[in-house]
């Protein structure tokens, strides 16, 4: 469990565990770390703890909050971090086994000429590509998760266990699960079940496609396109060409991508077709 | 000569799902047939302050410069077309203005840019790149990378360290051996080539090709050339089902049409009608 040490002038004042997913900091007493200096605003910062990571974001404080020396406004804290706050520190601490890589190793970074990557560089590569022990997900299994793709796009937190309302960017976890995605280059369309589209009406009634590639066109070219795209959350059509829009169940699209339902019935350039999963 | 008949422009850039804020930075000119796409580096901001620099500096004063000097004209100091000097000028000039920000202000300390920039004139086509944003080409079937990346990763498959299939799984993909604002000078990358009507053309920052393999790029532009718009953010969305680990950046430039200077005598009395 990762814990906060509140120092001032390097005398240790307090300890404080994250325990819960929102603790905040500031001088007024209703604060979960209260520190009574008038350098401190009343509202400070907020740190929010999703499983073993935290965040750290300033609340538009008057006088700012430093991570080890720098402004912020959010960041992602990293084990002995030193937040100050006027002229008290706090220090993240949260000692992990085989902790993940720093959230921002994969920046890139110039290389001068002459100049060998840093040793220290390379390593946390490796080892962030390397038998991870993953405790919280994964990496494997997130991308084939049974998601009920289409019928309900599913957020990519879920799989994972994250919270549904956690704020998109960046628990770590996420991160992890997708170092495997791209590591392999695949796109994560295993994860979507097989579907087809049948034609109802027209020369080529009858026919059957089954939508394997990430994009399927639609239609005549030149006349009315429309693309059905391939996504981890299901199947999406959406307009490419022509004055009118494709239909969808009666209703005619807009420009946006819409996400297609199991019987789902598209109309396009006069032409009626069925959308539906093979499994 | 204005070439906003002649090109079709989209772009899209998208923080990606990891990342809090862009540091990519992109500029198109259909008018004068420029584009510029800039991928930042550096702590906290610098990076799309770096990357900024370079497309504004880069755009003003080509726009300014361009309605004085043609792109086409012939240089007689390089013998080459005067494009290629007015990009070199102006990628100097931007990595002054980075170097000498980062060298004045300590939060911009050690901040620098990618950079890929396409001067479109006379049916041709002038390309400047530094580090590892690239330049694709649709012609036709064939999808290929025009540009060579400024990286190690590049260096090793070049001296034979590795094959190209065994830098996907590299860890060192994020290594640069170029960028802009990092020295006091910048050799940039410079070269011409001819485009042909139907060209599409795909400028990206490392977070497009880093999550999307070239083949799905190729197949979604061609799948997509009619709607050049949707094309960019197709590719955009896939980079982030995909992870979206960086920030994610597109320009497409489609050759519409014929953009030849007009040399006869009658084609350019016409010309000055117009």
């Amino acid at each position: 469990m990762a814990k906060l040490i509140l120092s001032m002038d390097g005398l240790v004042l307090k300890e404080i565990t994250l325990t819960k997913e929102r603790t905040t900091i500031g001088r007024k007493p209703h604060n979960d770390i209260q520190i009574d200096n008038l350098a401190v605003s009343g509202e400070h910062a907020v740190i929010v703890t999703i499983l073993n990571d935290s965040f750290l974001e300033d609340l538009g404080s008057t006088n700012g909050t430093l991570v080890n020396g720098q402004p912020i406004k959010k960041h992602f804290l990293q084990n002995n971090d030193v937040v100050e706050l006027g002229k008290y520190k706090l220090k993240y601490v949260n000692e992990q086994p085989a902790r993940a890589a720093p959230a921002d190793f994969e920046k890139t970074m110039v290389l001068r000429p002459g100049q060998l990557p840093r040793p220290d560089a390379a390593k946390t590569g490796v080892g962030a590509s390397g038998g991870h022990p993953a405790p919280m997900a994964p990496p494997a299994v997130a991308p084939t998760a049974p998601s009920a793709a289409a019928s309900q796009p599913v957020s990519l937190s879920q799989p994972l266990g994250a919270p549904a309302a956690a704020p998109a960017p960046l628990p770590v976890s996420e991160s992890q699960a997708m170092r495997s995605v791209s590591t392999s280059q695949a796109v994560p369309t295993g994860a979507t079940r097989l579907a087809s589209v049948q034609v109802l009406s027209g020369a080529n009634a009858g026919k059957e496609m089954d939508l394997t590639k990430p994009l399927t066109t639609l239609g005549k070219p030149g006349v009315q396109v429309a693309v059905i795209t391939k996504r981890p959350q299901g199947y999406f059509i959406t307009h490419v060409e022509g004055a009118s829009f494709p239909v969808v169940n009666g209703k005619a699209l807009d420009a946006q991508a819409h996400p297609l339902n199991d019987h789902d019935i598209v109309e396009l350039a006069g032409v009626k077709m069925e959308f539906f999963f093979k499994s | 000569m204005n070439l906003s008949q002649a090109l079709e422009i989209a772009s899209c850039t998208d923080p990606g799902i990891v990342r809090s804020h862009n540091e990519d930075s992109i500029a198109a000119d259909a008018a004068r047939g420029l584009v510029v796409l800039a991928d930042g580096m550096g702590g906290y901001n610098a990076g799309e302050v770096a990357s900024g620099i370079a497309t504004t500096v880069i755009t003003t004063e080509l726009q300014r410069l361009l309605e004085e000097n043609p792109a086409h004209d012939h240089d007689p100091a390089t013998g080459r077309s005067r494009a290629e000097a007015l990009l070199r000028e102006q990628i100097a000039k931007a990595n002054t203005s980075i170097f000498q920000a980062a060298q004045s202000q300590p939060q911009y300390a050690g901040m620098g840019t990618t950079l890929v920039s396409a001067l479109f004139h006379d049916n041709k086509v002038t390309v400047a790149h530094i580090g590892d944003s690239r330049l694709y080409r649709l012609r036709g079937e064939d999808f290929a990378q025009v540009t060579r990346d400024h990286s190690l990763l590049q260096e090793q498959i070049d001296s034979g360290m590795i094959t190209p299939e065994q830098a996907k799984f590299s860890q060192n993909k994020n290594l640069v051996t170029r960028a802009l604002g990092i020295d006091a000078t910048v050799e940039p990358e410079l070269h011409e080539y001819e485009t042909q009507v139907g060209d599409i053309y795909l400028l990206c920052s490392d977070g497009l090709n880093d999550m999307v393999s070239d083949e799905d790029m190729g197949m979604t532009l061609q799948t997509l050339a009619a709607n050049l718009q949707l094309a960019s953010q197709q590719l955009v969305q896939m980079a982030n089902d995909n992870g979206g680990r960086d920030n994610v950046s597109v320009i497409l430039v489609r050759i519409a049409g014929d953009y030849a200077v007009p040399r006869g005598l009658l084609a350019r009395f016409l010309g000055w009608l117009r």
